[in-house]
């Protein structure tokens, strides 16, 4: 069933499009991977998608029942959360903020949703810790918590893996593979090529030109041969 | 020195000044710690001396209440700064400090064409650094005051969780369905409404020391939202408290030695966060 219906976009700035023409779906438990060079517009899509911008043309729709309010999102940190004093607690507790409406407060239940996917990225024993003393793993994990305590369907990752050193990298890959097992759709912005191809099911590539198919015809395709150039001889095939 | 400390606050406009001062210097910190992670405090400068500009509007047209007329342009200001601040072709802090300049020349040359007293000078050193107009305050001033900062209290109270999501990730609250824009828009009057409160108390050129201190020194020490806020409150409120009576006593300007306390206590919060990681 499709999560998500994007039919003839445009994207882009003040009546410049930076992209246009863009038709994709998004079925409930895909793993989608949106890549592209940078400035082929895969932040603009990201933003589009989430409302925070609005298409210069076509259509965006949710289906399966997907409200706005149950998207979850993990953006890239911002300069202001570098120094924020908050604990994680506070942090990921926020993500419940979607559900609460009107009402000032959190309740039983939403601080329970916190605990739990607290619990599931392993970062219980940060619970009280500040924020800004974390390292950069750490981090994207309690984003990654808040992000799931405002979603149960579909997570929209927005280069989840930058600034983070390879192994930490593959630990965050492994995370994100173990949410969409659990059924949780992933759409996913990266510059990082054969990682998106070792986990992603599609993938959406952006720029002058637009694929966008399974794993296994990107593989095939002329665009691949283009840009799966091995660097430095590395393939994850 | 006690005797006379005891003298002054029984007098009933000293007791009136400390209360609405209290008020004042809590409604100023709460929202002091958004500012500075927003990157909002340029809007607060700027705010500060449109309401200056706006007072001598108010002096121009004889208003009996300049308040009535003050509150409202400096909201509306606000709201126009925050809405230009995404698609203005000026860019933002640039516009802002604009604005700012301008109201303050605008103000002064008004200020110096109408004079509503002999002594244009005093009148505007007056408003630019407080002086004394804490303690000259009508009784409906005085209650205008309190109701308003009561009421900033409440609402902050209310708002307190969405006013920390949209502070800390305002793209992921607006992405999860939280209306950004709405509160942003509550900040901004907010704000305005406790630039033209905290006026009466240190005038419009001190006011973002009021707003900005406490927020910093709490940020030093504390590492929780909560924390620093609770923290930025308290230190806030004891400032202003014990600004104002060493100014009763040692008869110097009220604002300016409300921000000097600020300053030492920021100081005194610096070493101690200091300390603190060497001790770790």
């Amino acid at each position: 069933m499709s999560q998500l219906i994007c039919k003839d976009l445009s994207l882009g700035y003040e009546g410049n499009a930076v992209l246009s023409g863009l038709s994709f779906t998004v079925d409930a438990g895909d793993y989608l991977c949106i890549v592209g060079e940078n400035g082929s517009g895969k932040s603009t899509l990201m933003k589009t998608i989430l409302g925070l911008q609005k298409a210069l043309g076509g259509t965006i729709e949710w289906g399966d029942g997907l409200k706005e309010n149950e998207i979850g999102y993990l953006p890239q940190q911002t300069l202001v959360q570098r120094d924020f004093p908050a604990t994680v607690w506070e942090i990921v507790l926020s993500g419940c903020q979607s559900h609460t409406g009107r009402r000032p407060w959190y309740s039983r239940e939403e601080k329970e949703l916190a605990r739990q996917n607290m619990a599931r990225m392993g970062i219980t024993e940060f619970t009280g810790r500040c924020y800004r003393q974390l390292s950069g793993g750490q981090q994207q994990r309690v984003l990654l918590a808040r992000a799931l305590c405002a979603t149960r369907k579909i997570l929209l990752l927005d280069e989840p893996v930058s600034g983070l050193d390879p192994k930490v990298t593959a630990e965050m890959y492994a995370l994100i593979e173990s949410l969409n097992r659990e059924g949780i759709t992933i759409i996913m912005v990266s510059h990082d090529l054969n990682a998106a191809l070792q986990y992603a099911s599609r993938v959406l590539h952006v720029g002058r030109e637009i694929f966008f198919g399974s794993v296994e015809d990107y593989r095939s395709s002329a665009f691949a041969r283009r840009f799966l150039v091995p660097e430095g001889g590395e393939e994850h095939a | 020195m006690l005797e006379t400390l005891k003298m002054y606050l029984q007098l009933f406009y000293v007791q009136n000044a400390l209360i609405v001062g209290v008020l004042i210097a809590l409604c100023s910190s709460l929202l002091g710690v958004t500012l500075v992670l927003k990157r909002f405090s340029f809007i607060g400068d700027g705010l500060s001396h449109v309401a200056f500009g706006a007072m001598a509007i108010a002096g121009v047209l004889h208003l009996n209440n300049d308040m009535l007329f003050v509150l409202p342009f400096t909201v509306l200001t606000a709201v126009l700064l925050l809405r230009g601040g995404r698609n203005a072709r000026v860019q933002g802090d640039a516009a802002i400090a604009m604005i700012s300049v301008g109201a303050l020349a605008i103000g002064y040359l008004l200020r110096s064409l109408f004079p509503t007293s002999s002594n244009v000078s005093g009148d505007v050193c007056t408003s630019l650094f407080g002086s004394m107009s804490i303690l000259t305050l009508s009784q409906t001033e005085v209650w205008l005051c309190t109701v308003l900062s009561i009421l900033t209290v409440v609402i902050f109270l209310f708002f307190y969780n969405k006013i920390f999501a949209v502070t800390f990730d305002e793209d992921f609250a607006r992405a999860s369905g939280t209306k950004a824009e709405t509160y942003n828009l509550l900040i901004a009057i907010m704000i305005a409404v406790i630039i033209v409160l905290a006026m009466n108390l240190v005038g419009s050129l001190l006011i973002s020391a009021l707003i900005i201190f406490p927020a910093m020194s709490a940020m030093q020490v504390f590492r929780s939202f909560k924390g620093v806020t609770i923290c930025s409150a308290v230190l806030s409120v004891s400032c202003a408290l014990t600004g104002m009576l060493i100014s009763i006593l040692g008869s110097t300007p009220v604002g300016s030695t409300i921000v000097a306390v600020d300053i030492a206590v920021f100081l005194i919060f610096v070493l101690i966060a200091r300390l603190g990681r060497k001790g770790r």
